[in-house]
Parts: structure tokens; C-alpha cells; sequence
């Protein structure tokens, strides 16, 4: 038997969601930028999912923006929103954007590519349990800060970030930015202060969470097709009407000017489809469909880290379970260094993850474990398994039953581990 | 690059894993905040040569480690190829023997070979050392 517990990675796609795209191979193929019959039926398939998207997010059809994927939505946001404020006359060395540690490297790489330009930048620190301290923030943010990006949930420990207080703390101090500059005499008040903006990579979030970006206070927010059972290759930005924000990528126009390249019509029906399958939550509470989900994922999560801890020693579970998706069960198995067991298990038919250094061909482990306050020889020993809404508890029993012998043969290796 | 068959081979099926009780000579490399660690046995014993004279060889050799997969391979294929050599033939391997009898390893896994060679070549001149004195 093939066990998957590697969700966080990638999750297959839905059949459904298959079923809805296939016609958009071969049948309706048309560009969907052409006037005539072939491009308006592409078309359509599109506005469909703009509209499931839409939904889902609670926001206009005219705040999507599809791209190639998360990745792609951050540089976007961030890039293409300082970008934006350059055009309007600010520079580099007068913008001040907030991030946390424990973000993704498309968040992180892109913050330090314009940390190189001038722009200068804060990288918040998070609690024990991955999440970022509220407090933290506030103490940061300066006059001229123009951006905070923050992940909705953790892709490596399943954290939750507190995304709607963020929002809310952001939105307070841009009121008052306002009603200050309000107060001022129109002779000495100058031009109206940039109010900041506040992006969220949510590609963790939206299998689990209301993604509803009024009621979570959200101007941008970046997700990805194929971490909610859609394709690979395709993914959006969600773009409050009224942020600034200029395209990186030239060409044709598309999306309101701010993506060009020929739609991937296929990827985009594939993701309204997976996004319509998760269906629409009200005031900020998860969806049916979410919440059965969580409900079963959960269940064999806590079942999970319940058999992990009991059967192998020196198990440390690294996931705050009172405060993470239910899909996140991130351990530490003290003595043996994380590729060894991933390597194992995988010889056993069980995919899972790691952020130890030999898995990700750099020197240091992952810097999520690392901000958390786990210390790199720990962090060495790191075991990411991410369930999805297929896995069973039976599943579970098949990985224990790889997991304990494979435990006490690498531990017997290791010199130092006592015996 | 993925790792060779033969990597895959000898970490699934490790040779002379463990411990020598009563080791003439023991080298351990690397440090646990690294993500490696190898600790080398080795018993050491007299021959003849084939010019009729005295040499000291390897006679057993056992290894514990922790680390990655390309550690544990490295360990293992090191143990296989210095398990009957003199002492001045183990002092001669190089961390490319390893690689090379390995089918190669992944760019980023090439320093695994390296502490492999050393924690052999430092339990040989510790030995060498305790001896001289």
C-alpha cells in the first residue's frame, strides 16, 4: 500500500475538479483573449471560475487576478505594489514592509530583493508555537510603513496566524493616519499618507479556513491551485480595488493589465472548480464542506500524534495542535536525522517531508523550526507529515508499524544516542 | 541528482554497522549541529607484506553514524573498502574512492564522503600516536 501524508507539499487533484477540465483541453480550447466562438466559449469557462473564486474570497470578480501560482502572486503583491508606490513618486528608502520570519522563501526572497533596492524591511519573530505575536507587530510599525505581509497558516508546522486582528490593528492605524491628516489644515497637510496595505499568503489556509477577505481585513492575498485538490501551474492574487499595484510581467494586457500571458484556461477552470468544492462560509466561519473536513482530517491527525508519542520514544510534537490545521502533525524523533527517516518510510511506501538540512541541500534546517526556538540539532531530526481528506486511520497503523522499526535501527546507528 | 542504486543499497542494508568492543583505534567527524556524525571502529593487526615485511592492516572495521542517507551509504562502502587494507594503503583513500564506488553522489551530499574519510584517517594516526608514544 502507497500512503500519502505529503499534503502540504502538493495534494492530487479531485476528480471533479478533473472532470470540469478536461473539455478545456481539446474541445474548448479556444484563447480565451479571442472575439470569435472558439475564445468566448474559453472565456466563459473563465468568468466561471473568476466568479467561484470570487465567492470564495467574498470580493468582486474585478479583485481576481489569475497567475502561475503562489509564488508568482507574491512577487506580484509585494514587487508589483512597491513598484506601484515608486510610480506615485515615493522611493525605495522611504518604504518601510513588515514581514515575519517564518514566512515562505517567496515571500522571504522577494522582501530581499527590495531590502537590495533601499526599501527597508522588519522581519518579525514568532512565539514557540509558530505564530506571531500581535503585540510584535504593533511595536514595528513606523510612519512610513507601507506594506505588512504575513502567512495565513504555516506551511511546515501548520500554525495560525491571527490574520483577522492583524487586519483589524492595520486598519485602526490607517484610520488614524487619516483622520490626523483630516484634522490638518488643508495649507499644511500636504498629500493624503499611503494607508498599508495588508497581504496574506493564504496557500495554507484555504483547504481549512473562511478565506473571506472583508471580514478578515485583507488588501491582498496570494493562493495557489494545486494545495486544494486543483492543478498545478495556476494560482491568483486577490486585489482590493484600489491598491496600487503595477504588472511584472509585460505583454499582452491581461488581467486588467497587471498579468499578461495568454490564459491558462484550463489550470483556472481546474481551481474555481477545487475553490467550488470548499464552498462559501458566512461571517468568517468555515463552509459545510470545510468543516466535514476538518472534522475527518482531524480526527486521524490527533490519532496520529496520539500513536507517534506513545509508541516511539523521544518524540517531540512540534505542531500546536489547539492552534493549526487539522491537517499538520510535525514531529521531532530525537537521535535521527530527518532525510534518513523520510528515505526509510519511503521505502516502506509512506511519503513525508522534512526540514532538515540534507533534504533541502543547504547547510542549516528549516528557518521556520529555527524562529520557533528549536535548536538546530533538533531541528535536524524533523519529520513533516501532512494529512488530506482521503487519509485513514488505518493508513496511520500502517505508518506506525514502518515507523517503529525504522526508528530503532537508524537510532542503533547513531553513536551518540544513548541505549 | 537522485541517489545511485548502490547509495540506496547500502543504506538499506548497511555493512559493518556497529561497534567494536575492545578497538585498537576509534575516530569520530562531525557534530550533531551539522545533522552528521561518524564514529569508525577499527581492529588493527600484524602481517607480512609481499616484501616479507611487518604491516599493520585492518582487520575489522565497524561504524555507527548519524546523518542523511549519503552518510550512512558513505559509512557503510568506506568500511567495505578499508577492511583488509594496511595502514598506509587506508591513509591514501580519498574521499573521491568513496564517491566514485558509489555510483556519485548528489553535489550537496559530496561533504558526507569527506567526514567519512576523515573520522578513518583520524582513528588511524590516534592510533599511530598511542603507538609511537
Amino acid at each position: 500500500m502507497i500512503i500519502y501524508f505529503d499534503h502540504s507539499a502538493t495534494t492530487p487533484v479531485d476528480e471533479k475538479v478533473m472532470k470540469a477540465m478536461l473539455p478545456y483541453f481539446s474541445n474548448t480550447f479556444g484563447n480565451a483573449s479571442s472575439i470569435h466562438t472558439f475564445g468566448q466559449e474559453a472565456l466563459s469557462g473563465v468568468d466561471k471560475a473568476r466568479q467561484q473564486a470570487a465567492d470564495f474570497l467574498h470580493c468582486s470578480v474585478n479583485e481576481i487576478v489569475f497567475t502561475s501560482g503562489a509564488t508568482e502572486s507574491d512577487n506580484l503583491a509585494i514587487k508589483g505594489f512597491a513598484n506601484a508606490l515608486r510610480k506615485k513618486g515615493k522611493q525605495y528608502k522611504d518604504m518601510h514592509m513588515i514581514t515575519s520570519l517564518v514566512e515562505h522563501d517567496a515571500v522571504l526572497e522577494t522582501f530581499k530583493e527590495l531590502e537590495k533596492k533601499g526599501v527597508s524591511v522588519t522581519y518579525i519573530k514568532v512565539q514557540k508555537n509558530g505564530v506571531v505575536d500581535l503585540d510584535d507587530l504593533q511595536k514595528v510599525i513606523k510612519d512610513n510603513t507601507v506594506l505588512v505581509s504575513i502567512m495565513w497558516v504555516n506551511s511546515e508546522v501548520g500554525a495560525i496566524m491571527p490574520i483577522r486582528e492583524i487586519g483589524k490593528t492595520i486598519k485602526k492605524i490607517n484610520d488614524k493616519r487619516e483622520s490626523d491628516w483630516k484634522k490638518m489644515r488643508v495649507s499644511e497637510r500636504g498629500i493624503k499618507p499611503e494607508p498599508i496595505i495588508f497581504h496574506t499568503d493564504a496557500t495554507q489556509a484555504v483547504n481549512f479556513l473562511n478565506c473571506d477577505v472583508k471580514w478578515n481585513y485583507i488588501d491582498m492575498l496570494s493562493m495557489s491551485g494545486h494545495k486544494i485538490y486543483g492543478p498545478k501551474g495556476v494560482g491568483l492574487l486577490y486585489k482590493k480595488q484600489g491598491v496600487p499595484l503595477l504588472s511584472l510581467q509585460k505583454g499582452g494586457h491581461h488581467e486588467n493589465n497587471l498579468r499578461s500571458g495568454t490564459l491558462n484556461v484550463t489550470g483556472i477552470v481546474g481551481m474555481g472548480a477545487a475553490l467550488s468544492l470548499l464552498g462559501t462560509g458566512e461571517m468568517g466561519e468555515a463552509s459545510e464542506a470545510q468543516k466535514n473536513n476538518n472534522l475527518k482530517i482531524s480526527k486521524v491527525r490527533d490519532y496520529l500524534a496520539e500513536k507517534v508519542l506513545k509508541n516511539i520514544p523521544d518524540a517531540i510534537l512540534n505542531t500546536d495542535i489547539t492552534n493549526s490545521t487539522p491537517s499538520h502533525a510535525h514531529f521531532s524523533l530525537l537521535g535521527i536525522e530527518g532525510e534518513s527517516i523520510l528515505l526509510s518510510l519511503d521505502l516502506e511506501g509512506v511519503a513525508v517531508s522534512t526540514g532538515s538540512a540534507c533534504a533541502s541541500g543547504s547547510l542549516k534546517p528549516s528557518h521556520v523550526l529555527l524562529a520557533m526556538g528549536i535548536a538546530v540539532e533538533v531541528a535536524h531530526n524533523s519529520v513533516r507529515i501532512t494529512l488530506g481528506k482521503n487519509n485513514t486511520k488505518a493508513e496511520v497503523d500502517k505508518f506506525i508499524k514502518a515507523l517503529i522499526p525504522i526508528c530503532e535501527r537508524l537510532r542503533k546507528m547513531n553513536p551518540l544516542y544513548k541505549k | 541528482m537522485s541517489y545511485s542504486q548502490k547509495v540506496l543499497d547500502h543504506f538499506k542494508n548497511p555493512r559493518n554497522q556497529g561497534s567494536l568492543e575492545n578497538a585498537d583505534a576509534v575516530g569520530e567527524e562531525g557534530n550533531p549541529v551539522c545533522g552528521d556524525v561518524m564514529k569508525m571502529y577499527l581492529d588493527i593487526d600484524k602481517r607480512k607484506n609481499n616484501k616479507g615485511e611487518d604491516e599493520e592492516y585492518i582487520k575489522d572495521i565497524k561504524f555507527e553514524t548519524l546523518g542523511c542517507a549519503a552518510a550512512i551509504a558513505v559509512s557503510s562502502a568506506l568500511t567495505e573498502m578499508a577492511k583488509g587494507l594496511s595502514l598506509t594503503e587506508a591513509l591514501a583513500l580519498k574521499k573521491d574512492d568513496i564517491v566514485d564506488d558509489l555510483g556519485g553522489l548528489p553535489a550537496p551530499k559530496v561533504h558526507c564522503s569527506m567526514l567519512g574519510v576523515d573520522a578513518l584517517h583520524s582513528a588511524i594516526k590516534k592510533y599511530q600516536l598511542r603507538i609511537k608514544n
